[in-house]
């Protein structure tokens, strides 16, 4: 027996020739990868910045994609009803939706790894009293609170401070709606975990509570939170998507590939479908991409499941 | 005199995506009518994998490569899947190591028995129960007209082995393949389970191979021995020979390493290393890397099974002749 | 107190409460709710001493609480009653920081090779973790040096400490589980059945080690097998446990030559043996009662061929026989058997 690195286990590892194999999953990332890029080093590759007032102007609005007859080749998707650039405009909405959607998703995991694991750990009346929690949390739909806090701010802060804040809010319904999610499973597999020896033989080392805690039993439970993480990635800039549209999400302002799929939504009968058709086919094909990664993360995590 | 059973040259692989991993290699063993063999080796020896696929329970990714199993003038190896069905459970009977992959936990233990009586034989349903509760009676269950309407979580796991034994005799089979039949099971209720399927083959004429890990259930039990090692026989023989007079260097060590044969408090006799993995044979013997009295030979041949003076086939270059 | 026992157990009692929650207890009797509790009584009162440098052994059947002992033994599960003494102090009753002390002199090595070491941990995390936890401030090329003479003293090349614990064959694991347990130089390890889930071939190589191990350190053992021969074969005092409750307890050769419990002798004689003569096996009848509502009297009573109208109604107590044997049962005593 021989002594690796890190990286040699990792070449060497099934779940490297796995992935490779599979060309669903390869292709899946590649997608996702590009869309990663483009959207976070979206000030670099576009070519207007939507934000800046002064780039935009009103005489430019509606113009259809570049290949079609009255396009202009500085917009190559056209540009939407204030005359902005769509394709700019796309990248930027693009990096905002996965701001929010990585962003609400760290905050679920953070609140539910955490409460999972004290509940699992601990047992008795404190994972009653947090699991309940955790149920009267699940039993309000993310829609519903999302609604009524961001009305409400609206309505009380005026929409000026609320576009200010309108990102870190956003994460912040997002993530508290949803991470009952993270905190069942990790509390399953918590208690799946801790009656394996291997934890007995840390208390019989005399390590405390805590260390035992996060030190042993964490790192084995984190298979299924990877899992769900990528599903709940995908529900939540879904999430975003969904109030978006109905005007109680990101600001037109700022847009994100859910507004921008709303405001384009006003121009669809008038002809300029294109507004509304390219975030659309943007958002359903990251929804898609990262779906297709979670499935394959969780067939190969979970071989028992049948691959039908 | 006809065999039973002759298994010869049985070769079974399993399609992995390194590669076929040859589980069973040139596997050759015969037995009687009313014979007891006994096929012993450690995890990963490819005894079950034997023991499965003579009645061809071996499912995708593994497939019988090669040689033939020639049952009561059949060749099983050769039979299709419908032909098989009607020798399983029917003509050779299966007893596992959990009684549950037998037994039906949603109902109840009459219909299952019935049920395998309907399938294979013609008779009513009153004639199948009378014939399930006969065979109650034979593997002792107590009471067992009331434990007919019980489901089997109702049992503990002793009696469900029983019950599981008594399916297996319902169609009055000539040849049981039982595997590891009471390694789940605490020692006392394994000497009874041992001692019925003893008493059932004795007075039922029945062929019984014997799959287990422990040589001295299998010493008790059975006439003929078979030992494996890494998909291999590597010694068989009659069990009393072979068991008091080993003479393949690994049997010799396995008898060696039980804590029954040095005297108390003494280190015991070990055998250095572990079994090979199937995926990275060694050439030549597979045993060598361990053996003490490996030589050149050893790495390079592969040993064939061949007699000794006392009858037992051994497969080893440096076995007496 | 004897000076030489190290360890003592006394009239240890060990229930778990299963009922669950609340609503799981709630029944309907007699047109009333109740509220009732489903208590495991997974060992009931047993006392007994361990010697310095010895290895007593504990045997019984699955579900006899022989596991629930070692951990009781061990700290793991605070006992409902009576004590346990470690080298004359009572340590039963002492909080995880007060308990401190004794982790390094009492260690456990645990059934399932594959469950009792971290998989996310490789070799080295899992063998130093205990050696800095107990030596705050050690050097990290001390704590290295004792890693590798732990390693080499149960037969692993040191070079795989990189390595992660499903790299390793099963008695690989095992000799890790038990260089885990080597670490702090402890006086006493409890090993809970360490080699029932090993082939053959490894079974013996991991009861050389352990028995070279007790040579060198000078380690006293608490063993808990059902495997009678290997006990035989470790022992020096071996104790028999049944469905929570001491049977007989004796010096292992006094034991094995001549049992007097009913129920050993009904173990014994079920060992099987290669090569020799078939034994005639004593056939207990029925089955062992669930540890849940254990039957009155003694708890064998239901199985043993010498049961009478006494030992349906009347718990056995201990008693001494032979040179340092004691058995709990009336036959016995009265003079039946």
């Amino acid at each position: 027996m021989k002594t690796r690195s890190r990286l040699q286990r990792f070449k060497e590892s099934y779940f490297l020739h796995d992935f490779l194999r599979d060309p669903v999953a390869l292709t899946s990332f590649c997608i996702l990868v590009v869309f990663l890029v483009l959207g976070f080093a979206a000030a670099f590759i576009a070519p207007f910045n939507p934000y800046d007032a002064m780039n935009i102007n009103i005489m430019d609005a509606e113009i259809p994609p570049a290949w079609l007859p009255g396009g202009n080749p500085d917009f190559l998707f056209g540009t939407d009803g204030q005359g902005r650039d769509l394709f700019s405009t796309m990248l930027y909405g693009l990096r905002v939706s996965l701001i929010i959607g990585f962003g609400a998703v760290a905050l679920q995991a953070f609140l539910g790894i955490f409460v999972g694991l004290i509940a699992g750990f601990m047992g008795k009346s404190v994972e009653s009293i947090l699991m309940r929690i955790a149920d009267v949390q699940l039993s309000f739909s993310t829609y519903m609170v999302a609604i009524f806090i961001s009305a409400i701010f609206q309505a009380a802060f005026g929409l000026a401070k609320y576009e200010e804040i309108a990102v870190p809010l956003l994460i912040l319904i997002i993530g508290f709606a949803e991470w009952p999610q993270y905190a069942r499973t990790v509390r399953a597999s918590v208690l799946a975990e801790k009656k394996k020896e291997y934890v007995e033989a840390a208390k019989v080392i005399g390590l405390s509570k805590t260390r035992i805690m996060w030190r042993h039993v964490l790192p084995n439970t984190l298979s299924p939170v990877f899992v769900i993480s990528t599903i709940q990635v995908a529900n939540a800039i879904m999430s975003e998507a969904a109030l978006s549209f109905v005007g109680l999400g990101m600001p037109v302002t700022q847009p994100s590939l859910g507004s921008l799929i709303n405001v384009g939504f006003e121009y669809i009968f008038s002809g300029s479908w294109w507004i509304t058709m390219f975030p659309g086919i943007v958002l359903v094909v990251l929804i898609l991409v990262i779906n297709l990664l979670g499935d394959w993360l969780r067939d190969f995590l979970n071989p028992k499941l049948y691959k039908g | 005199m006809q065999h039973l059973l002759e298994v010869k040259d049985l070769s079974v692989e399993f399609a992995l995506r390194t590669g076929a991993l040859r589980a069973v290699r040139n596997v050759s063993f015969t037995l009687n009518k009313g014979e007891r063999l006994g096929l012993v080796g450690e995890s990963g020896a490819g005894k079950s994998v034997t023991g499965f696929s003579i009645i061809k329970l071996i499912s995708q990714p593994g497939y019988i490569s090669g040689g033939s199993i020639l049952f009561e003038g059949k060749d099983l190896a050769k039979m299709s899947s419908e032909g098989i069905r009607n020798i399983r459970g029917n003509r050779i009977s299966m007893i596992f190591q959990d009684p549950m992959m037998t037994l039906n936990p949603v109902l109840t233990i009459g219909t299952q028995m019935t049920e395998t009586v309907l399938a294979h034989m013609d008779v009513s349903y009153k004639e199948a129960e009378k014939i399930a509760l006969e065979k109650l009676k034979k593997v002792y269950i107590p009471s067992p007209r009331k434990r007919l309407a019980q489901y089997p979580h109702e049992f503990s796991g002793g009696m469900r082995q029983r019950i599981v034994i008594a399916i297996s005799l319902l169609t009055e089979p000539s040849l049981i393949i039982a595997d590891e039949p009471t390694t789940a099971l605490d020692v006392t209720i394994q000497a009874e389970i041992m001692d019925l399927l003893l008493e059932l083959c004795q007075t039922d004429d029945m062929g019984l191979i014997l799959i287990t890990h422990d040589l001295a259930v299998v010493s008790e039990v059975t006439e003929r021995i078979a030992v494996m090692y890494a998909g291999s026989i590597v010694e068989t023989g009659l069990t009393s020979e072979v068991t008091m007079n080993p003479a393949h260097p690994y049997t010799k060590g396995l008898i060696a390493a039980l804590p029954q044969s040095g005297g108390a408090g003494d280190r015991l006799t070990q055998i250095p290393g572990a079994m090979p993995s199937l995926i990275n044979m060694p050439s030549g013997c597979p045993f060598h890397s361990r053996c003490t009295i490996c030589t050149d030979i050893c790495k390079v041949e592969v040993p064939q099974l061949e007699a000794n003076k006392s009858g037992t086939l051994v497969a080893c270059h440096h076995a007496d002749k | 107190m004897q000076t030489d026992s190290l360890v003592e157990v006394k009239n240890l009692v060990k229930h778990f409460d299963i009922s669950g929650g609340l609503l799981d207890q709630l029944t309907m009797e007699n047109g009333r709710i109740t509220r009732r509790h489903t208590i495991v009584q997974a060992v009931n009162n047993i006392s007994f001493a361990i010697k310095k440098g010895e290895t007593l052994s504990v045997v019984g059947e699955s579900g006899c609480g022989k596991s629930t002992l070692a951990r009781t033994v061990m700290g793991l599960y605070p006992p409902n009653s009576g004590e346990v003494h470690y080298g004359g102090e009572r340590i039963d009753q002492l909080s995880s920081k007060q308990m401190l002390p004794f982790r390094t002199k009492m260690q456990m090595v645990f059934q399932d090779p594959y469950a009792s070491l971290n998989p996310r941990m490789t070799v080295r995390q899992i063998v130093e973790e205990p050696i800095y936890f107990h030596n705050k401030g050690i050097t990290r090329g001390d704590a290295k040096d004792r890693l590798h003479k732990v390693m080499r003293s149960v037969g692993m090349d040191p070079e795989w400490a990189n390595n992660y614990p499903h790299e390793f064959s099963g008695g690989q694991r095992q000799r890790i589980s038990i260089a885990r347990a080597l670490a702090v130089d402890p006086e006493f390890i409890v090993a809970d059945e360490p080699i029932a889930a090993l082939d053959v071939s490894i079974q013996a190589q991991v009861l050389n080690l352990l028995m070279d191990a007790q040579e060198e350190r000078n380690l006293t053992y608490l063993f808990i097998s059902h495997d009678l021969s290997v006990v035989e074969h470790i022992s020096t005092r071996v104790a028999v446990m049944y469905l929570g409750c001491l049977c007989e307890l004796a010096p292992a050769k006094e034991l094995f030559s001549s049992p007097r419990h009913p129920y050993t002798q009904a173990l014994l004689s079920a060992i099987p043996t290669v090569g020799g003569k078939r034994k005639k096996h004593i056939h207990l009848s029925g089955d062992v009662p669930t540890p849940i509502n254990l039957p009155a009297g003694c708890v064998f009573n239901g199985r043993c061929p010498h049961a009478n109208d006494r030992c349906r109604m009347e718990i056995p107590q201990s008693m001494k026989v032979g040179s340092e044997g004691l058995v709990v049962c009336h036959a016995v005593e009265e003079g039946r058997i």
